[in-house]
């Protein structure tokens, strides 16, 4: 695969660099009743996920992280946080299974409940795809978010994204 | 040549890497638009047109099993073979040809010696020496006897500057200290280790010393015997041969000792149900057919290297490390990682404001390949207080220009990153 100036310009492009420069949400919310830290082995990245998830698990109420990556794994946290408050842990889930088609395949269609600014942010995001071994650097944070959604007893507290390459 | 430091000077005007590259293929192509720009010789060096001719040559005409038929065809392969070891042999001036295994990998060599010699001689309590600096190669294997066996593994503090100080090793030996296990040359950050005064000191004390060679062996003349190590181990591919061979050499008398690692055919004396008896060192550790074709490419690898001298070779890549290090300082907001008075012509480096991921990638994008991530080596990582580096590794067919290639580089990761 070959890398153009263009694609690297998309990839880097400003919102992932604001976002990587000033991450949204980078704090750990005293009243978060879940977490999972996502780690990626292939270089050290470490990021924590906390939810607060509302009664009978259903809404999210907040989401933030912490911890230390690059600026697309970090943008990619940042925008998470922006896209999942206020959404419900199926919608969640469901955005994941969007955002990571997006990533690693030419054929993705998303759920009706995100709005034009999340598509974009997602879209943004997605310019990893010609970039097949930093997938794993834009779904870190989502697989953390993922885990953390699980049921207490059948959640995993670390979790990594290896595996996701383009198809 | 005048002497500088460690090494003989030899400067770019007198060392014609040029004529050199030329025979590396690999070398010779566009990656993303731009001429690739190849700084990562320290996880895989490339393989010069005489490797790959080798291959074909092993594989056109004197391609059989080896050590098996009776046939001429088996003896020319074996013949090939066993030349092979003979060329391993005078390279690191070993005393005798039986003292190198080929394994798979030094990666494999280490784990060999900690199966065999690990486990018949290392009992609870006794003592393992490795620094913080160790490929995880290099620790891993000793970590699996802590649990097995309950043997202790000491890390040995580093320099803050990457240095590891052979007093600071020889401090650590304790009357339990039975093995040194130390890398030659530090993979992450280029340190070279003052591995002579560390095995004078362990002789001493009969303790067996363990050198993991990776990086030294394409950088340093190695002579094993004027060493005084027992075990020294390193891999074909970062010395321009193919990948799937390594070596582990040891002391014959001590490898003899030593019980088998994998069992199979080919190290076996005579096999009978009631009972097996092996095969003296190096077919003992040899199970199985090995990679016959890659042995001989690298036997080629080794020629070719000697051919131009390591000697050469070793102070024409440190002038070019003292290029790239003084241009790199130039660069604010750009910070070395390791900065030991001994190097190889390796460089980790960190940026503000950029991390080594994207730091790569981008790089990557106008044909410069360079290496982000950890190194296999997560605990120096945590002792240095990075997450993970960027590291330029220099051989022989680079050239200042590379250098220059990647200083432009960096200063468009900076105008992304500014």
């Amino acid at each position: 695969m070959s890398t153009s100036a263009a694609e690297l310009r998309d990839l880097y492009q400003e919102l992932i660099l604001d976002h990587g420069r000033t991450p949204r949400n980078k704090r750990k919310p005293p009243e978060a009743n879940r977490e999972a830290l996502g780690h990626n082995p292939m270089c050290g990245d470490r990021m924590t996920i906390y939810l607060t998830l509302g009664e009978h698990d259903a809404l999210i109420e907040d989401v933030a992280f912490e911890g230390q990556g690059c600026a697309i794994s970090t943008a990619s946290a940042s925008m998470m946080t922006e896209i999942l408050k206020g959404k419900t842990a199926a919608q969640a889930q469901e955005i994941f299974d969007y955002f990571h088609t997006l990533c690693t395949t030419d054929h993705a269609s998303p759920p009706n409940h995100l709005n034009e600014d999340d598509l974009d942010r997602l879209d943004a995001l997605s310019g990893v795809r010609q970039f097949p071994i930093r997938v794993k650097c834009a779904t870190l944070a989502w697989h953390a978010m993922q885990a953390a959604l699980c049921p207490a007893g059948m959640r995993q507290n670390q979790v990594n994204s290896e595996g996701d390459e383009k198809q | 040549m005048t002497e500088c430091g460690l090494f003989a000077c030899v400067t770019p005007k007198q060392f014609d890497a040029v004529k050199y590259r030329a025979d590396f293929p690999a070398l010779h192509q566009e990656i993303n638009g731009a001429p690739l720009v190849f700084l990562d010789s320290a996880a895989s060096a490339q393989k010069p047109k005489q490797v790959l001719e080798a291959l074909t040559r092993l594989y056109a005409n004197n391609y059989a099993n080896v050590h098996r038929g009776v046939y001429t065809l088996s003896q020319k392969a074996t013949d090939a073979f066993e030349r092979a070891r003979e060329t391993v042999r005078r390279f690191i001036h070993a005393k005798s040809s039986d003292e190198i295994i080929f394994t798979r990998g030094a990666t494999e060599s280490i784990n060999l010696v900690a199966h065999s010699w690990g486990r018949a001689f290392l009992k609870r309590g006794d003592e393992v020496l490795i620094t913080e600096l160790e490929h995880h190669a290099n620790i891993v294997p000793w970590q699996m006897l802590e649990k097995e066996i309950g043997i202790v593994l000491k890390p040995v503090r580093i320099e803050d500057n990457g240095d590891v100080l052979a007093q600071n090793v020889i401090a650590a030996i304790t009357p339990n200290t039975k093995l040194i296990s130390i890398a030659h040359v530090s993979n992450a950050l280029g340190t070279i280790l003052p591995v002579e005064e560390i095995i004078a000191a362990a002789k001493a004390k009969n303790i067996t010393v363990l050198l993991d060679g990776c990086q030294a062996i394409s950088h340093i003349a190695v002579d094993v015997q004027a060493l005084g190590c027992d075990f020294y181990v390193f891999s074909s591919h970062k010395l321009y041969g193919p990948t799937g061979v390594g070596v582990l050499w040891g002391k014959k008398e001590l490898l003899n000792k030593m019980p088998p690692y994998q069992t199979g055919g080919d190290m076996i004396e005579v096999v009978s149900f009631k009972g097996t008896t092996f095969k003296q060192t190096p077919h003992r550790f040899e199970a199985g057919t090995p990679a016959i074709a890659e042995v001989v490419g690298f036997a080629s690898a080794i020629e070719y290297v000697s051919t131009i001298g390591l000697d050469r070779i070793a102070g024409y890549e440190h002038e070019l490390l003292e290029y790239a290090t003084a241009e790199l300082s130039k660069i604010k907001g750009l910070r070395i990682i390791g900065t030991a008075p001994n190097k190889a012509s390796i460089i980790s480096f960190v940026m503000d404001h950029a991390h080594p991921h994207d730091i790569g990638t981008i790089l990557d994008g106008y044909g410069i390949a360079v290496r982000a991530g950890h190194h296999c080596a997560q605990p120096l990582m945590e002792r240095l207080g990075v997450v993970a580096t960027t590291r330029a590794s220099f051989a022989f067919y680079n050239t200042c220009d590379d250098v220059d290639a990647l200083v432009a580089g960096i200063k468009k990761v900076q105008e992304i990153f500014k």
